[in-house]
């Protein structure tokens, strides 16, 4: 495999065979449903190209509103880490997507036979998890609305 | 320029809408002529009989071969400069404050990040660094906006495209937008940052900056890589009346562009 995603950079070369030995290589076309939002959450991804939106069911008759969209390099789903288990968003993939997936039982019995990588592979997610959260309370301040941004 | 000077009559030469509530204005002299700006410098534009604010160059030769500026209607100056009309008059001091260093950035990865209209004082080096591709590194230019129809310079971007890593996100996407959706910050990873080869220019609503900054260091890009174009409340435009100060700094005469290693401390500190 070739091209990794950076997010694997912070693993040491040992440690990321061994997660690599569980992936699997695949891809998505146009338009392709990854998974629904309070689908049960058993695998995440690591894009490595195309783009994947995420998105929220409204009410009615209306499309689901996309609320994020990720791309190369970025991680998609870390609702298999905690519990209900379930897919807080839904996912489509906006242009054809090609990924790593890693199924989240195969990755969690990997993580309880070597704790370091499960630290490690924790740590990485909490970072994303993270920053996407503080991006978001960022959104939430309407930073480009006139008022926000203020005269210039 | 740090001496107080009257401003000199330019004309409006042309305007072009950028979005709903913003426009670019480019100006000629109608007499004499200021001194050469340089990306990043602002002009106080002054808006006869209604009021004077500094607004940033857009593009330092027009089509017209004036000084463009971006102006968004948000309060009654900007308002006044938006409804500007070919052949109407305003004044207009400057160059003032500091420009983007690129200098620092020679042999480097040039990132630029924008939000909304933070964009306009952003173009200059755009274009300084497409026109010497030699010169640096990899381009790289981030826009964030609040909606699609948000976004300024979209013929540009599109240009752009071409020769730079270009990402747009938007806050809130519009049924037919098929682009990225989020922060700006999210658009890195596309970018394949290279922290130790990488100068990040960052400009749009100071919240924006600060978690762009932060973003960037948690990255591995060291704080005076990052710079800023700053916004305080600038009058003068010379450092004399304090309006614009933030801590030791006077904006308008040390900024608008400052190392964020020099105010990383003092945007984090309250009513300073």
């Amino acid at each position: 495999m070739t091209d990794l995603p950076p997010l694997l950079d912070f693993l040491p070369l040992v440690q990321r065979r061994r997660l690599l030995s569980v992936a699997l290589d695949v891809s998505f076309p146009v338009g392709a449903r990854l998974f629904d939002e309070d689908g049960e959450a058993d695998r995440f991804w690591l894009l490595r190209r195309g783009e994947v939106a995420l998105d929220v069911r409204l009410s009615g008759r209306q499309p689901e509103a996309v609320v994020e969209t990720l791309g190369p390099g970025q991680l998609l789903g870390w609702s298999w880490v905690c519990p209900p288990y379930r897919w807080h968003l839904g996912a489509r993939a906006v242009t054809g997507v090609e990924a790593l997936e890693f199924p989240a039982t195969d990755v969690l019995a990997l993580c309880a036979a070597d704790p370091e990588l499960g630290y490690a592979l924790m740590r990485q997610f909490t970072g994303v998890v993270a920053e996407r959260l503080q991006a978001t309370r960022i959104r939430l301040l309407d930073l480009y609305a006139p008022q926000g941004s203020g005269p210039r | 320029m740090s001496a107080v000077t009257p401003p000199l009559p330019y004309r409006v030469a042309d305007t072009r809408a950028e979005t709903a509530d913003s426009r670019s204005v480019e100006l000629v002299p109608a007499d004499r002529e200021l001194p050469p700006f340089s990306p990043g410098q602002f002009a106080m534009i002054y808006a006869f009989g209604v009021g004077e604010v500094p607004i940033s160059v857009s593009t330092l030769c027009g089509p017209h071969g004036g000084l463009v500026h971006t102006v968004r209607a948000v309060g009654a100056v900007s308002t006044a400069l938006y409804a500007l009309r070919p052949g109407d008059t305003v004044g207009l001091r400057g160059p003032f404050g500091s420009g983007w260093d690129l200098d620092a950035a020679a042999g480097q990865d040039v990132l630029v990040v924008a939000g909304g209209i933070g964009l306009a004082p952003l173009r200059p080096v755009v274009h300084a660094v497409l026109d010497r591709p030699a010169a640096h590194g990899r381009l790289g230019i981030l826009v964030g906006t609040r909606t699609p129809d948000d976004l300024i310079y979209r013929e540009d971007i599109e240009r752009w495209r071409d020769r730079a890593r270009v990402g747009v996100a938007v806050d809130r996407p519009a049924p037919h937008w098929q682009g990225s959706v989020g922060a700006v910050t999210t658009l890195l990873d596309a970018f394949a940052l290279r922290p130790d080869r990488t100068h990040a220019l960052v400009c749009g609503p100071e919240v924006m900056m600060r978690h762009t900054a932060r973003v960037l260091m948690g990255r591995g890009l060291a704080a005076h890589r990052v710079q800023v174009s700053l916004e305080r409340n600038m009058r003068c435009a010379t450092g004399h009346c304090g309006h614009c100060q933030l801590g030791p700094l006077l904006l308008c005469r040390d900024g608008p562009v400052v190392g964020y290693d020099r105010v990383a401390r003092l945007l984090a500190v309250r009513e300073l």
